[in-house]
């Protein structure tokens, strides 16, 4: 079961990330953080399959994917 | 639980300038990420450039040291060569590479000297505000060519990758793009690859990577990330120009 952790204040709100994920499991906040961003959320944490796009994508490595249990690697990064 | 992906060692936790949706973070990690792999990081010194990545020094936790503005295949090449053990690596920009720093780069590839290039090709000068650069697409519009490049004025984009796969010199020469997990995903095998090749004193590397600038371009990162596909992969193909085993180049 993956686990995606958003760190909120590293989050620009560029999107890229909710554009790269096929499953539909981000959102973007309504509430500001720090910086003046609408940060990304995970909106749909069971959806995810652990495929790591969002985290690949992000160019502000503000988020981190952790798994419980076996997780098969779709791709080699 | 186990973590699948997380920042890697060699950057820092300070947050980047960048503006947000700009692919230089990606380009960051994918160093980041490389050198760690490698196990390269503690004897890597990067040379910044004159551009949007002139704090790259405040993210890499490598030693890093400035460059004038397009000099940085120069310095990168006094440095190996003073410490050929140490790993030395230049994260340029088109307004730094492709035009003031054209003769350095040409030279230092010609030469041979062992050292990766890092070459961002977002096709405007981004850091200065958005004026016109050797790579800009011919109709783009930016602050100087308000009316869209002329090509009859200002010829033609340089393509940079294929300039320099000409040289006979053994070399790596690759072009990739930032703008989609996969292509990140191809991206990082040639910068790995680029590092990987220094690693073992074979040759001189550039590795091209076509970013976005959604500020200066005037759109929002998804469109920015359409535009590349649309507009600057055409122009630009991607692909590995040159590898140091087939000698000639071409």
């Amino acid at each position: 079961m993956p686990c995606v952790k958003i760190d909120k204040e590293r989050c620009k709100g560029c999107e890229l990330c909710t554009f790269a994920c096929h499953q539909h499991v981000l959102g973007m906040s309504k509430e500001l953080n720090t910086k003046g961003y609408f940060p990304a959320l995970v909106e749909r944490g069971p959806r995810c399959i652990g495929c790591r796009m969002c985290a690949v994508m992000c160019p502000d490595v503000a988020i981190e994917i952790g798994i419980h249990g076996v997780q098969y690697n779709l791709y080699e990064y | 639980m186990r973590t699948i992906f997380e920042k890697p060692d060699a950057l820092t936790d300070k947050i980047t300038h960048y503006c947000p949706g700009c692919t230089h973070g990606v380009i960051h990690r994918l160093v980041a990420e490389s050198l760690d792999e490698l196990g390269l990081r503690e004897r890597t010194v990067g040379i910044a450039p004159v551009g949007c990545a002139v704090l790259a020094y405040h993210y890499f936790n490598t030693d890093f040291q400035e460059a004038a503005h397009g000099r940085a295949a120069a310095l990168a090449t006094g440095a190996k060569r003073v410490r050929p053990d140490l790993i030395l690596f230049t994260y340029q920009g088109d307004g730094d590479l492709a035009s003031i720093g054209m003769a350095e780069t040409i030279h230092a590839c010609n030469r041979g000297e062992k050292i990766t290039t890092i070459f961002v090709n977002n096709a405007v000068y981004g850091m200065t505000g958005g004026q016109m650069a050797p790579t800009t697409m011919p109709g783009q519009v930016t602050t100087t060519s308000p009316a869209g490049r002329d090509v009859a004025e200002c010829g033609q984009p340089i393509r940079m990758a294929e300039v320099l796969s000409q040289i006979k010199t053994p070399g790596y020469i690759a072009r990739v793009a930032v703008h989609t997990p996969a292509h990140i995903v191809k991206a990082k095998r040639c910068i790995k690859q680029a590092f990987k090749y220094q690693a073992e004193g074979r040759c001189y590397s550039l590795v091209e990577c076509l970013s976005t600038c959604p500020t200066n371009w005037g759109m929002t990162p998804i469109e920015s990330i359409k535009w590349v596909e649309e507009t600057m992969m055409p122009y630009y193909p991607l692909g590995v120009k040159r590898t140091p085993d087939e000698g000639e180049g071409g």
